[in-house]
C-alpha cells in the first residue's frame, strides 16, 4: 500500500499529478509518483515500485521499466546527499574536470561511490540545460548550483548534513 | 500600461523590466493582448496559421522545421481530443536558452500555448521540462495558476465560451525524450523510446489523438508574431529565416550566456558580446548548433552569419542556437571522446545500429585519447558513423555520429598524432 509507505502529503501530491491527465490515463503521472515517492524514501525498492504500481492500476513491470530508464531514479540507496556533477564537454570547457578531482578528493570517493558514512554519494551527469553558468550539480536531483569553484565546493559540501 | 509588447527583442524583453518573471511585467506591456484579440474577434484559425507562415518562424528545437507548415498539417476539424505539447527538455549539450524562458518570461510560453490550442482545436496542453531543471518545473506551475487565476485558462476563457487548460509534465533524466515521439511516449507514462514515423504525431500523437508538439522559444514567439504581424517578424531576421532568436554561448568566452539576436547576424558579432575568446586565446573551432551539430573550424566559422542557411552552406546546423566555443588549448580527441560519452550513455537502445555503434565509436575514440589508437581507427570510426546514418528509428544515431565525423574530417591530423605518439598535440 502506497498510503503505508508514503506521508499524507507526497500522495495529495500525486493525486494532483493525477488530475493533469484524462481520467482513463492515470499512467501518466507515473514519472512524477515514482519522483515524489523518491523524494520521501531516499530511494525506489521494488516493493516501493510495486507499491506505485497498485496506486496507478498499473503493472508493476511496467512501472519498473520507467524506473530504469530515466536516470535520476535511484534503484539502490545513496547517500543523504547526492551530488551529481554535470561533466559534459560545454561545462568540460568551463573547468568541470577541476571539479570533479577536487569533489572526489574531498570526499574519498569515486563517482557512483557513497562514502561509508552514508553521508554523500557523487554521479557524474549529462547536459542539465544550463550550461552558460557551468561546472554545475544538482543536489539531491532538484536544487541545482551554478558557477562551481574549489572553494564554492568545499562549502556546498560541507553545508550538506 | 503599454499596448503592445516591445519589438526589438521577440522573447527576452522582459529582462528589461523589473520581475521580469512576473504576471504584471508581462500584461503591463502588453501579454496576453493577442490572446484577448483573437478571443474576442474570433480571429478564423487560417489567419493565424498564414501570419505564421509569412513569418518564416522555423522551430528553435533544432531541427528548423517551418512552425506554420507543421501547425497546417494538423486536422482541425478532427473530432474529439487533440493536443498541443510544447518540448522543453532541453538536454542538447550547450543548450540552455528554453529554461531562461521559464525564468524569465513564463507568461508569453503561456500565452503562445494557448494561442496554439485554440488555432490547432486543442482541448490541452502539456509543457514537458526537463528532469534536471525541477525549479523551472515549479516556477512554472506557479505561473500557470497565475494565468488560471487571472481567467486565462480553464473554462469559457475571458468568456469566450472557449475551454482549454495547460499542465507541465516533469521529465526526470533521458535526452532522448527531447525527440518528439520519445516524449509523447514519456507523457504517457512509459519508457521514452521514440516511434516509427509515419504515422506522424499531427494524425496520431499523445494518447494515439492527434498533437502538434513545438520548442519552448517557437511557442514563445506566437504571441510577438499575432501583435505585430508576420511580416515585422519576418523583417526582424532575413528572408526564409525569420524573427530573433536566442543563442546560448558556451565554452572558452569570456561572459557565457544567453543573446538574443536577429538571425542572419554574424557570428564575429556574437563572439564579441560575448567578451571574446577567454585569456585572449586564439580560437580553434566552433560547434555552432549544440553537440548534434558538425564542428567547423575557426576561419569557416568566422566567415557565417547565424541564420539556418549560411550554417548548413557550411557543413553543420544552427540547431537549437547553441554555439560551443573552444579555444587553441583544447585537444580534439578528448573532447569527441566526452561527446561520443554522451550519445553512448543516451542511446536508448531500441535500435542495434545506433545502442552498438554508438558503444563502439566511444571506446575507439576513448582509446585514442588513452594513447591505445590503432592506425586504421579513423576510418573504422567513419565507416561505423555510415552504418548508424539511415539505419535508426529517430535522429539520435545521426546525432552521434555528426559530431565523430567532423572531428575526424576537419581535425584530422590531430587525432593521426594521437595515434602514432601516444600523446596530445596541444598542452591542455
Amino acid at each position: 500500500m502506497l498510503s503505508a509507505i508514503l506521508s499524507p502529503e507526497s500522495i495529495a501530491q500525486i493525486d494532483r499529478e493525477v488530475t493533469k491527465y484524462p481520467p482513463e490515463q492515470k499512467q501518466s503521472a507515473v514519472m512524477s509518483a515514482l519522483r515524489i515517492a523518491q523524494t520521501e524514501l531516499g530511494w525506489l525498492s521494488r516493493d516501493t515500485i510495486a507499491d506505485v504500481a497498485d496506486y496507478l492500476d498499473m503493472p508493476a513491470i511496467a512501472v519498473y521499466e520507467v524506473a530504469t530508464f530515466y536516470n535520476m531514479y535511484d534503484l539502490a540507496p545513496v547517500g543523504r546527499n547526492k551530488v551529481t556533477l554535470c561533466t559534459n564537454l560545454p561545462c568540460q570547457l568551463q573547468g568541470a574536470d577541476k571539479i570533479a578531482e577536487h569533489m572526489q578528493a574531498k570526499l574519498g570517493i569515486g563517482f557512483n561511490e557513497t562514502t561509508p558514512d552514508g553521508r554523500y554519494t557523487l554521479k557524474e551527469g549529462e547536459c542539465m540545460g544550463t550550461c552558460g553558468s557551468g561546472p554545475l550539480c544538482l543536489h539531491n536531483n532538484h536544487k541545482m548550483h551554478t558557477h562551481l569553484t574549489t572553494e564554492s565546493v568545499d562549502k556546498l559540501l560541507d553545508d550538506m548534513k | 500600461m503599454s499596448l503592445s509588447t516591445p519589438t526589438d527583442q521577440v522573447c527576452m524583453w522582459t529582462l528589461d523590466f523589473e520581475n521580469p518573471g512576473s504576471l504584471a511585467t508581462y500584461t503591463a506591456n502588453g501579454g496576453y493582448a493577442a490572446l484577448k484579440k483573437i478571443l474576442a474577434e474570433k480571429t478564423p484559425a487560417d489567419e493565424i496559421i498564414a501570419q505564421v507562415k509569412t513569418s518564416a518562424l522555423r522551430g528553435r528545437g533544432g531541427a528548423g522545421f517551418p512552425t506554420g507548415l507543421k501547425w497546417s498539417f494538423m486536422p482541425r476539424s478532427f473530432p474529439g481530443d487533440k493536443y498541443i505539447v510544447c518540448n522543453t527538455d532541453e538536454g542538447e549539450p550547450g543548450t540552455f536558452k528554453d529554461r531562461d524562458i521559464l525564468i524569465y518570461n513564463p507568461h508569453q510560453l503561456i500565452e503562445g500555448m494557448i494561442i496554439a490550442g485554440y488555432t490547432l482545436g486543442a482541448r490541452a496542453g502539456y509543457n514537458y521540462i526537463h528532469g534536471e531543471i525541477f525549479e523551472q518545473y515549479q516556477s512554472w506551475e506557479v505561473a500557470l495558476e497565475e494565468a488560471r487565476a487571472a481567467g486565462f485558462l480553464g473554462q469559457n476563457i475571458l468568456g469566450s465560451g472557449w475551454n482549454f487548460d495547460l499542465h507541465a509534465h516533469h521529465g526526470y533524466g533521458a535526452y532522448i525524450c527531447g525527440e518528439e515521439t520519445s516524449l509523447l511516449e514519456s507523457i504517457e507514462g512509459k519508457k521514452g523510446q521514440p516511434r516509427f514515423k509515419p504515422p506522424f504525431p499531427a494524425s496520431f500523437g499523445l494518447y494515439g489523438k492527434p498533437t502538434t508538439i513545438n520548442n519552448t522559444e517557437t511557442l514563445a514567439s506566437i504571441p510577438w508574431i499575432m501583435q505585430h504581424g508576420g511580416q515585422a517578424f519576418l523583417e526582424l531576421g532575413k528572408p526564409n529565416n525569420g524573427g530573433s532568436k536566442i543563442f546560448s554561448i558556451s565554452g572558452h568566452v569570456n561572459k557565457p550566456g544567453n543573446y538574443e539576436i536577429p538571425l542572419g547576424t554574424p557570428f564575429a558579432t556574437l563572439l564579441e558580446m560575448a567578451g571574446g575568446v577567454r585569456n585572449g586565446n586564439k580560437l580553434k573551432a566552433v560547434i555552432p548548433g549544440g553537440s548534434s551539430a558538425p564542428v567547423l573550424p575557426a576561419d569557416l566559422m568566422m566567415e557565417c552569419t547565424l541564420d539556418f542557411d549560411s550554417i548548413s552552406k557550411a557543413g553543420s546546423m544552427l540547431g537549437s542556437g547553441a554555439v560551443i566555443v573552444m579555444d587553441e588549448t583544447v585537444c580534439m580527441v578528448k573532447a569527441l571522446e566526452r561527446l561520443a560519452y554522451f550519445y553512448y550513455e543516451e542511446s536508448c537502445g531500441q535500435c542495434t545500429p545506433c545502442r552498438e555503434g554508438t558503444g563502439w565509436m566511444y571506446r575507439i575514440v576513448k582509446r585514442i585519447e588513452h594513447g591505445e589508437g590503432r592506425p586504421e581507427d579513423l576510418d573504422e570510426l567513419l565507416r561505423i558513423g555510415k552504418n548508424i546514418g539511415g539505419h535508426t528509428i529517430c535522429a539520435l544515431g545521426e546525432a552521434a555520429v555528426g559530431p565523430v565525423a567532423s572531428f575526424v574530417k576537419h581535425f584530422r591530423k590531430e587525432f593521426e598524432y594521437h595515434i602514432e605518439n601516444k600523446r596530445c598535440m596541444v598542452g591542455q
